[in-house]
């Protein structure tokens, strides 16, 4: 009983970090992309806009929610509730901190690649069931591009879990602690850079955003979402995007670790508390994130599907090969 | 508490199935055939198979299911078709129910306890399931990992003629 | 060991399935209580630019998200073994190493094979 009671604890606090992490990365997002044109961004809620996003989340409770007359009505209302569960469920593998998970799973790293694949059902089923032709096309057209880069994703783990030998997210940070450079993206460089494209186009954003090709597609799948309904895709979007950055740092920036050499020559930077380093990378990756959505113009589709399959892939695999020579060499 | 759960499971999945089975709309049967993968890969867990659970997610939930999905887009399939089947007939009827029987009674009475193999619980627990299969894969059946390949090319090569066709 | 450990380990992620269910549903159910409801036949016909719209919605469509799927199931089926192979990568003999490498020739084989027959090409030339 204690322990069920513990467990409900540290889901309260990692959801209650998180969900707090999405409404703000919302405000930055806004702040960042601002800046990068000359504008101010929001500014009139609080001081320098700080309590924009709870107004905004205030907002949206009062919105009308609009279900199309010819929509299929109950797959059009769980779908969001379908893409949400399956996003949040990833966040009970990730290792915060050495001593901070909430399922310590053997098969961690495979369980994220599971719920991404169940995850695209909410999209299909999202622009299925509106019944309009925009929510259609981009439903498919999501579903196609998840699908595309999940390959690619897959590929560039897959050299992680050769080098580390384990599935087991906290192991892979622990091994990757012991090698030379302390972090598998310098090693992998290929692999880090297939993974950080395949994650960009997994969570729809920039330049990969095409559900929201709004020129095209008006609003993809979403079209017909509204209210409520619409903030709980916002909200998975957000957190897949978390959930990309946790992956990124697990896996090729060494988690909550900082490589050896850098505390040979630097020892006191081994009093700073894990959680630090591994905030530090994260909020890095989400940067990246709003920046390239500020910097590059969005690509066409069927430019899309073919970096999907004839870079990435091959990329992929060249990467996997010189792993395991690396690997066999015995360094 | 566990057997509670594992009963659980194994009442919803009939039910799940009646329900993919009686559907009208083909894309609402692919969705409960999705719920029901889901709960089989649950089943797996009891076994302790968690490999085996998350190959159930990945592929049979992930892949396989999403191209049924897209085989009933690309039909414009909103209904069944309505015409006349083999299973309407009462001959046909009693020819799938006398088969059925005939299987079930063929695999009950044939239910032995497994043999002692040199996989023991002990040796997965302390090596890890995926190891385990791992090892096992690659050590033992070399053959079937290389019919693997074989039998992913050939669709391959059928992908490939139907997007030749396809232009 | 065992069953225990089993749902010890997976307890978690079946609080964390429930917690995050009742979050998105309990704010749907108090967005329901307080946002209005004032539909009219307008409002609720699909969105197509203005334009009433014609037909049937779920009609055929471009073959090529199907070939999208085929090709994914294949090199799913493909990457799901490439998992335990990396994972054991350290443990296997030679000759299952070459097994290994024998299969990703014989997928790059179907790759380029499909390459060739211009599968990928996905822009309409």
């Amino acid at each position: 009983m204690i322990e069920l009671i513990i467990i409900f604890i540290k889901t309260a606090v990692v959801f209650g970090v998180v969900l707090a992490h999405v409404a703000y990365t919302t405000y930055a997002e806004r702040k960042i992309i601002g800046r990068a044109q000359a504008r101010m961004g929001p500014m009139e809620v609080g001081p320098y806009g700080l309590l924009q996003p709870i107004a905004d989340f205030i907002k949206i409770f009062f919105k009308e929610d609009i279900v199309p007359m010819n929509a299929e009505k109950v797959l059009f209302q769980i779908a969001p509730l379908i893409v949400l569960v399956f996003t949040m469920i990833n966040l009970t593998v990730i290792p915060f901190d050495r001593n901070f998970i909430l399922a310590d799973l053997n098969i961690g790293l495979l369980f994220i690649l599971a719920s991404a694949s169940v995850a695209v059902y909410g999209i299909i089923l999202a622009g299925w069931s509106s019944n309009s032709r925009y929510s259609f096309l981009g439903g498919l057209r999501s579903a196609s591009q998840v699908l595309s880069y999940e390959i690619a994703l897959g590929l560039s783990l897959a050299g992680v879990v050769l080098s580390a030998g384990s599935l087991n997210l906290r192991e892979i940070v622990i091994a990757q602690h012991n090698t030379v450079f302390g972090v598998y993206a310098i090693p992998q460089i290929i692999g880090f850079i297939v993974f950080v494209i395949s994650a960009f186009a997994e969570t729809n954003r920039a330049p990969f955003d095409l559900p929201e090709a709004e020129t095209e597609l008006v609003a993809g799948y979403l079209t017909e979402y509204s209210a409520f309904r619409y903030a709980l895709f916002f909200l998975a979007e957000y957190v897949a995007m978390y959930i990309m950055a946790f992956l990124c740092a697990l896996c090729f920036l060494g988690g909550w670790t900082i490589p050896k050499f850098i505390i040979d020559i630097l020892p006191f930077l081994e009093k700073v508390p894990g959680i630090l380093w591994f905030a530090i990378k994260v909020y890095a990756f989400i940067f990246l994130y709003i920046w390239v959505r500020a910097t590059l113009p969005r690509y066409r589709f069927d430019q899309l599907l073919n970096i999907g399959w004839k870079v990435l892939i091959p990329a992929g695999i060249v990467n996997l090969l010189i792993v395991a020579f690396i690997k066999r060499l015995g360094l | 508490m566990i057997y509670l759960i594992f009963a659980y499971f194994c009442a919803s999945m009939i039910g799940i199935t009646l329900m993919a089975l009686t559907r009208k709309n083909p894309v609402h049967s692919v969705l409960w055939l999705l719920l029901l993968f889901l709960h089989i890969a649950v089943l797996y867990l009891f076994l302790n198979a968690e490999f085996l659970a998350v190959v159930q997610v990945i592929v049979y939930a992930g892949a396989i299911l999403v191209m049924f999905l897209f085989t009933v887009f690309l039909l414009g399939a909103k209904e069944l078709p309505k015409g006349k089947r083999y299973t309407d007939l009462p001959e046909g009827k009693a020819l799938i129910g006398l088969s059925l029987t005939g299987v079930f009674i063929g695999a009950f009475s044939s239910i032995t306890t497994a043999w002692k193999g040199k996989y023991t619980i002990e040796y997965i627990e302390k090596i890890g399931n995926t190891k385990a299969l791992g090892v096992m894969l690659f050590n033992e059946y070399p053959l079937a990992v290389f019919l693997l390949g074989i039998i992913l090319l050939i669709p391959m090569i059928a992908v490939a003629v139907i997007a030749w066709r396809a232009k | 060991m065992g069953q225990d450990a089993l749902t010890q380990r997976y307890l978690p992620v079946l609080i964390v399935i429930i917690i995050s269910f009742i979050i998105g549903f309990s704010m749907l159910l108090i967005s329901r209580l307080i946002r209005p409801k004032r539909p009219y036949t307008l409002k609720l016909t699909p969105y197509e630019c203005g334009i009433p719209s014609t037909e049937d919605t779920w009609e055929r469509f471009n073959v090529k998200f199907y070939i999208v799927a085929l090709v994914f199931v294949i090199f799913d089926v493909e990457i799901i073994f490439l998992y335990p192979w990396a994972l054991v990568y350290k443990k296997i003999g030679f000759y299952a190493l070459l097994e290994m490498y024998l299969f990703i020739f014989i997928l790059l084989i179907g790759y380029f094979y499909a390459i060739g027959k211009k599968v990928f090409n996905w822009s309409k030339e």
